[in-house]
């Protein structure tokens, strides 16, 4: 089996619901791959099943070789994991977060010690060794997990939301470090729903709603197989009654969403000239993105 | 309820760098966590047993004060792990999700489980050492037999750890452990021959003595501080050791449950 991860029709159900529908992925080392749904889709469970932390109701899983959840311990060996809340040990400073969590996986604290330097410049958190974790901000805390996740030197990183809540600067940072993992030849497989995330770090993408995936595929491809190559975004008063009335002869599709209209085409100029009669209504000609994807996919409705 | 949450408890030698941590931790703070197992009780012990003890005619043939001490080993150790158990592990599994960093290392539920309760007894033995300490300080026992008041405290604690984890694993809040303090910890400590003779109560509080773990404590301490080797030993022990296998069980069953949601 090549596969660094794969999974057979997993199914989890907590009562009558069933949280994770018949899911199967399959990824190869080096790839990141991306696992993208609104909130309540069933992300944060199909990591831990793929973990092994709890048990599917039926499928078939493995994890670098390692059945799982019956040898998910051995799995587990050479697997790191950023979690979406984070959960360092705040009575420690950055060097004893690695150094306690390193013992977990068998190393000594010679070895966990020799891996420090090379950790903490990774997390460009050098200057801040000694540092108590209450003192970090929330960038420098989200880079210490993400180190700490690392400390064992895994084949595989699972990052659950890596870069919530996180400032640009924080964020852009993160993603560079997450590019060199996978330049590495580590496996990556990241949560997430911010679609220039997926767009920018992962080679595959599986869109998951309701527990189940829905399409998968390159970024380019999911744009391709789903939606029309170009947008053009309608703004204004009075963009809903013009949609309502000339949008569908110059669009494949559009969608009205407040006081904008997304209009999908093929080939933008019909459209483009119609809009040169409305002064009053502004507009924006894009290349389809992931975005346009997700809403089409799992709808524009709030998921709360 | 899953049948896999009632497998018995999987053994490992992992449970060890969790204690390593818990260690850790504890020792930024060790200075005041010595002053704080050594207060309460000696407070208690001092305060009672040189007060009201001078009322008191002598108990079983020694001063109050020494009656006390052996109780006093006792409830310090319960308390220490019962604490440590509740509120303490409370923290670690829910508002700093500790447990939760750790199960996504090869470390499993059952690891943290029996280092929760390794730990928590670790430092019911620290407890009853310091009281100890003071103890033969103040020449309260001369027996050599007081010595196994040491291993002693390390049941208690594992006991205690044990039962106060059944509490944790189904405690939605802190609150929760009022109840646990208040009905069973508190009149615990009253019934179970700490402050005065069981024998003195009426018989129906007696028989609900006789099931309490703290009972068995006490009556294998008190023989030991005055040089007797406990009557009922073997009793005494299997009852501890009963009630620590259950609570260890019952905890890893419903924290199973509770954790695979």
């Amino acid at each position: 089996m090549n596969a660094v991860l794969s999974a057979h029709n997993l199914r989890k159900c907590y009562g009558n619901q069933v949280v994770v529908n018949d899911l199967s992925i399959s990824l190869n080392k080096g790839e990141c791959f991306g696992l993208l749904g609104p909130n309540g889709a069933g992300k944060t469970t199909t990591l831990r099943l793929l973990l092994g932390l709890i048990a599917p109701d039926a499928g078939e899983l493995w994890l670098l070789g390692h059945a799982v959840p019956q040898q998910a311990r051995d799995a587990r060996m050479r697997v790191g994991v950023v979690p979406q809340l984070d959960n360092l040990d705040p009575d420690f400073t950055v060097a004893e977060n690695l150094l306690v969590y390193g013992r977990y996986f068998d190393m000594s604290d010679a070895a966990i010690e020799a891996r420090l330097p090379e950790l903490l410049e990774f997390a460009n958190l050098t200057h801040k060794r000694d540092a108590k974790i209450p003192t970090l901000s929330g960038g420098m805390k989200r880079r210490l997990t993400l180190a700490r996740a690392l400390v064992n030197d895994p084949d595989v990183i699972f990052l659950d939301e890596p870069t919530t809540g996180l400032d640009p600067q924080a964020r852009h940072l993160i993603w560079q470090r997450l590019r060199e993992l996978t330049a590495q030849g580590k496996t990556l497989l990241l949560t997430t729903h911010f679609m220039e995330e997926a767009e920018r770090l992962c080679h595959r993408l599986a869109v998951m709603d309701n527990g189940r995936i829905i399409s998968q595929g390159s970024p380019h491809e999911l744009i391709a197989q789903n939606i029309e190559p170009q947008v053009v975004e309608v703004f204004g008063e009075q963009a809903a009654a013009w949609a309502q009335n000339h949008a569908a002869q110059h669009a494949q599709r559009f969608e009205t969403s407040g006081e904008s209209v997304f209009c999908y085409v093929n080939d933008a100029q019909p459209l483009l000239k119609e809009l040169q009669h409305h002064p009053g209504l502004r507009y924006v000609h894009r290349p389809a993105n992931l975005e346009d994807v997700f809403l089409k996919l799992t709808g524009r409705e709030m998921r709360e | 309820m899953k049948k896999t949450d009632f497998a018995l408890p999987e053994f490992s030698l992992r449970f060890i760098p969790i204690w390593q941590r818990h260690f850790l931790v504890w020792k930024k703070m060790a200075a005041t966590s010595i002053l704080g197992h050594l207060a309460d009780p000696l407070i208690y012990m001092l305060g009672l047993g040189l007060g009201l003890g001078s009322l008191l005619p002598e108990m079983g043939g020694t001063s109050y004060l020494v009656f006390l001490s052996a109780g006093t080993v006792c409830y310090s150790t319960m308390n220490s792990a019962t604490f440590e158990a509740l509120y303490s592990c409370f923290a670690r599994m829910h508002e700093q999700r500790t447990w939760d960093a750790i199960m996504n290392t090869p470390v499993t539920l059952d690891d943290i489980v029996l280092s929760e309760i390794l730990w928590a007894a670790s430092k019911s033995l620290l407890s009853g050492l310091a009281v100890l300490a003071v103890i033969w300080a103040m020449g309260l026992s001369h027996s050599v037999l007081s010595i196994w008041l040491i291993p002693l405290s390390l049941l208690i604690g594992l006991c205690f750890a044990s039962l106060g984890l059944i509490m944790t694993a189904m405690a939605p809040s802190y609150s929760f452990f009022m109840y646990y303090f208040t009905l069973v910890i508190t009149p615990t400590m009253f019934l179970s021959g700490v402050f005065f003779p069981v024998t003195r109560l009426p018989a129906w509080l007696q028989s609900v003595s006789a099931v309490l773990p703290l009972s068995h404590a006490v009556e294998i301490a008190r023989p030991l501080m005055n040089g007797i080797l406990p009557p009922c030993l073997l009793l005494n022990l299997s009852v501890l050791l009963g009630y620590t296998l259950f609570g260890y069980y019952m905890s890893l069953v419903l924290f199973r449950k509770r954790l695979s949601q």
